[in-house]
């Protein structure tokens, strides 16, 4: 038996899954430190299920915490930036495009040093390591904890980045490095992008690690943690706190694949309705659709695979902003109404009118038109048919409007409903031939944890000189493959999810670093659960 | 006529269509630009009429393999050495800047050059998308020497070439290219005033800006921003013709960097498995084979596109797995005259098959 965790800003959402029967859930309030909310949610579906917490044979956290992090700009460490490639690159500093208050939160504490390699091995230039020392050094005494270093064609040859961090280490032995060879390959700035945004999420990243480690230890689960990646597979919790840039796109792959298991739809359009927001993606073939081009994290350029979402500020804790006098109006003008785009988020218990605050929310006016049931009714204010009619068809609206976006084809698509606040989305939609709300829809995205994806990954140096290269590509693929069956992975949905070579130009016989990934479902009914190290490969992404 | 931020934004998006997957991902050029614009505010664009017959109007670009311009990024001295270099040569001011070729990031590049320098940039290039090799610009087509040129690279290498034979020319850059790591900025083919207005293709750039516009407002309104990219196309009266493909996912991609070019080919399979595209390309994508069969060839366009947002994707950024659509569309007029198709047609690739046109291999209606 597993445990799936998702831990929203707004609520924690847990499941208990025995093979692939939900055995129980709960939904329980996200609490500043983060713990004591896993470990209540963690609790509840114990006891629901009569299980004993020996019992448990992994756990599986996603958490939207990185993500809302680079989002809301807050709880990032200050990042100190070597870059080893002058005299390239000097035109395209690092940080060069981002968000201006995003540069303000990390800082300007770059360093253009020479370095970096070219494309067939030699050195553009040689490795300054006084000039790394002396970086270190004015970082140490700048207190700047994060270091980042990123070099031209790490991926081809680490050693410069390695040496470099290996410098920093000694000078500088509190600061946490990351090298960018170890998240991304080819394409110099999305690499150091990623690189950056990756130290400036560590220090946060470990607090928020050691606190789900904190809550698993205190409620007596001594089964592995893993936790979710952008991808749907998942990788330690050691390896997340290194890299949380991995997990940040876990959200949304959660909730479609989630919603997609929960169901038995494997090509339909998902809609998450959370507290803030409402984010729509699209299934094809049961997996999350790709955007092919580089993702933008919090307005920063990565070459992450992440989902395709658009997110639209719609959710159950969305204000609706009307003035109080014309609740009861017989007739309402479009422009005296506004809904969202801001919530009251995780305050709904206490702001919103249903539980006696002074805010009216999209749930107010929901419970108020009797399409859902949950507060205190008596609370809230007289509104009128008019008035709800209206309201409701401008969040009717708006949804529609965003499937219409996502739509690639012309004519109505299937819905999948899922997250908490799901019962915005009524059973007939504008453009919808059908709206499918799974059973445990509030908590598809912690489904979605527990029955993340083996990953297993293959790296070989090969010559094709020697190996023709679809042989290569054939005997790695079955590698990849046999990998993750081996790790528990459903054989017969292993699908090769990534291949990818880089040329290796300064050795001889055509050299390639090639690397192939495979993926696929958790086998049914192993209740053992997953080991999914396999996927952790020296190098993340 | 002046280009903004948004207008730059638009000329990354067209540029990267009309590169027929090559002249480098417009996205690196455009953060220079951006970085520019944030020092001046707008580049000076003119059409080509406005030139004097005597102005001195130089393009440029960058020559190399754009999987080594990802990687091995600009110092940011290139152009401008090289620009003034070629004025010291000359004994003269250059009076305006155009790009070499409009395609991918060469047709942003001359932006920042040209602002650096204090000229224009003229609203037109010398081959209308982009080609792998310098001798396939229209000017060599009507035979104006490349020369005076001049190579430069980010290591403040800076080397003159004077040559009488633009395939020798080409030969020397391109060699130049590897010696210096894979990717350099090449100043080339100075023109008269006269010589421009009567060879250059004309209105180039804000074509680019008109498609990337489209593109843009489609998405932005919820409309399919491929018919928005082919009505523009059409609109625009450059590009006659434009159609979708093939559909489907990439399910092999051979990319290598080879002789200063990135080479390869991709393998694109619907996504019921019952059909197959390929296409093969030298830094550009040149020629397509829908099961077997050719449905376009160099030098119409070939381009790779995000299926749901209609992104061009480079060469250099193709990964195995990505869902495409593989979009075509008519070469200008000047490209496809019997002289030209010499120089820029199958042939000049070593195919052995005789050009047909896209819409004639597609039956697309005129």
């Amino acid at each position: 038996m597993r445990i799936g965790v998702d831990v929203g800003g707004t609520n924690t959402d847990a499941v208990l899954m025995d093979g692939s029967d939900v055995r129980a859930w709960t939904k329980q309030p996200t609490t500043a430190d983060v713990s004591s909310g896993v470990a209540a949610a963690i609790t509840v579906v114990l006891e629901q299920a009569g299980v004993a917490p020996g019992a448990i044979a992994s756990v599986m956290i996603g958490t939207t915490h990185f993500a809302n992090a680079l989002v809301e700009r807050n709880q990032l460490d200050r990042v100190g930036v070597l870059r080893l490639a002058s005299p390239s690159g000097e035109a395209l500093p690092p940080m060069t495009g981002w968000p201006a208050d995003l540069t303000a939160r990390i800082g300007d504490h770059v360093f253009l040093l020479p370095g970096g390699y070219e494309m067939d091995g030699r050195e553009i230039a040689p490795l300054d390591e006084t000039r790394v020392r002396d970086a270190a050094l004015t970082l140490r005494s700048a207190g700047v904890d994060a270091i980042a270093i990123s070099c031209a064609f790490a991926p081809i040859n680490a050693a410069m980045e390695d040496r470099a961090a290996q410098i920093v280490r000694q000078v500088h032995p509190d600061a946490v490095v990351t090298v960018s060879n170890a998240i991304g390959r080819i394409g110099f700035i999305e690499r150091e992008n990623a690189a950056i945004l990756n130290t400036a999420l560590t220090s946060l990243a470990g607090r928020v690690i050691a606190s789900f480690e904190r809550a698993l230890a205190a409620i007596g689960v001594s089964a592995p943690l893993y936790i979710s990646q952008n991808d749907g597979t998942l990788i330690s919790a050691a390896q997340a706190a290194t890299y949380p840039v991995l997990t940040i796109g876990s959200g949304p792959t959660n909730s479609m694949r989630g919603a997609a298991f929960l169901t038995g739809v494997t090509d339909a359009i998902v809609m998450d309705v959370g507290g803030t927001t409402t984010d729509v993606g699209v299934l094809v073939g049961g997996f999350p659709r790709e955007s092919s081009i580089a993702v933008d994290i919090g307005g920063v350029r990565t070459n992450f695979r992440m989902p395709d979402i658009l997110a639209i500020g719609l959710g159950g804790g969305t204000r609706v902003h009307l003035d109080p006098a014309l609740y009861g109006a017989v007739a309402l003008d479009a422009a005296a109404l506004r809904v969202g785009p801001d919530s009251v988020g995780f305050r709904i218990a206490e702001d919103a009118m249903l539980f006696g605050g002074a805010t009216l929310t999209t749930s107010d006016v929901a419970v108020a038109t009797g399409r859902a049931a949950f507060g205190d009714p008596s609370r809230l204010p007289p509104l009128s048919d008019a008035v709800l009619q209206t309201v409701w068809q401008r969040i009717q609206t708006m949804l529609a409007d965003t499937v219409d976006r996502m739509k690639t084809a012309r004519g109505d698509v299937t819905i999948l409903a899922v997250g908490g606040g799901n019962f915005l989305i009524p059973d007939t939609l504008k453009g919808a031939a059908k709206v499918i709300r799974p059973p445990h829809a509030g908590v598809a995205n912690a489904v979605g944890a527990a029955i993340a994806q083996i990953g297993a990954q293959v790296e070989q140096l090969v010559s094709y000189d020697k190996v023709p290269r679809a042989t290569v590509i054939a005997q790695l693929s079955d590698e990849a493959r046999a990998r993750v069956a081996a790790a528990g992975g459903d054989i017969e949905k292993v699908q090769i999810v990534d291949v990818d070579e880089v040329f290796l130009s300064y050795m001889p016989g055509r050299a390639a670093q090639v690397r192939v990934r495979a993926v696929s479902d958790l086998v049914e009914n192993r209740t053992t659960g997953a080991t999914p190290e396999t996927s952790l490969a020296a190098h993340a992404h | 006529m002046r280009i903004d931020r948004a207008a730059l934004a638009d000329l990354a998006t067209g540029a990267a269509f009309l590169g027929s997957g090559g002249g480098g991902d417009p996205y690196y050029a455009m953060l220079l630009g951006e970085a520019e614009l944030a020092r001046r505010g707008s580049f000076e664009l003119v059409t080509l009429d406005v030139l004097a017959d005597d102005a001195l109007v130089v393009p440029c670009g960058w020559v190399g393999a754009p999987t080594v311009s990802v990687e091995k990024l600009p110092s940011g001295k290139e152009a401008m050495a090289g620009l003034l270099r070629l004025e010291t040569m000359l004994g003269r001011k250059i009076d305006a800047v155009m790009p070499i070729e409009i395609g991918g990031s060469n047709g942003l590049a001359p932006l920042v050059a040209a602002a650096e320098l204090g000229v224009p940039v003229v609203d037109a290039d010398g081959m209308g998308r982009a080609f792998p090799e310098s001798q396939m610009a229209i000017f060599n087509i009507h035979g104006i020497s490349a020369c005076p040129s001049v190579v430069t690279a980010s290591s403040g290498s800076l080397t003159v070439i004077e040559t009488s034979d633009n395939v020798e020319h080409e030969r020397l850059a391109r060699a130049l290219a590897i010696a210096l790591g894979g990717i350099a900025h090449m100043v080339e083919y100075p023109l008269s005033g006269a010589q421009a207005k009567a060879y250059a293709v004309p209105g180039s750039i804000s074509a680019a800006i008109a498609i990337g516009a489209a593109i843009r407002q489609a998405r932005a309104a919820g409309e399919d921003p491929f018919e928005a990219l082919f009505t523009a196309l059409w609109e625009g009266g450059l590009y006659s013709h434009a159609g979708v493909l093939f559909d489907g996912k990439i399910t092999d991609l051979e990319r290598e960097t080879r002789g200063g070019f990135s080479v390869g080919r991709i393998v694109i399979e619907a996504f019921d498995g019952q059909s197959r595209v390929e296409v093969d390309f030298q830094n550009e994508n040149l020629l397509a084979r829908r099961d077997g069969r050719i449905v376009a060839m160099v030098p119409d366009i070939l381009t790779v596109m995000d299926r749901e947002t209609a992104d061009s994707i480079t060469t250099e950024r193709l990964k195995y797995g990505q869902r495409v659509k593989l979009v075509g569309a008519a070469a200008p007029a000047m490209l496809r005259t019997e002289r030209a198709l010499d120089f820029v047609g199958p042939g000049a690739f070593g195919y052995p098959d005789a050009y047909v046109p896209i819409e004639q291999l597609n039956g697309w209606g005129a």
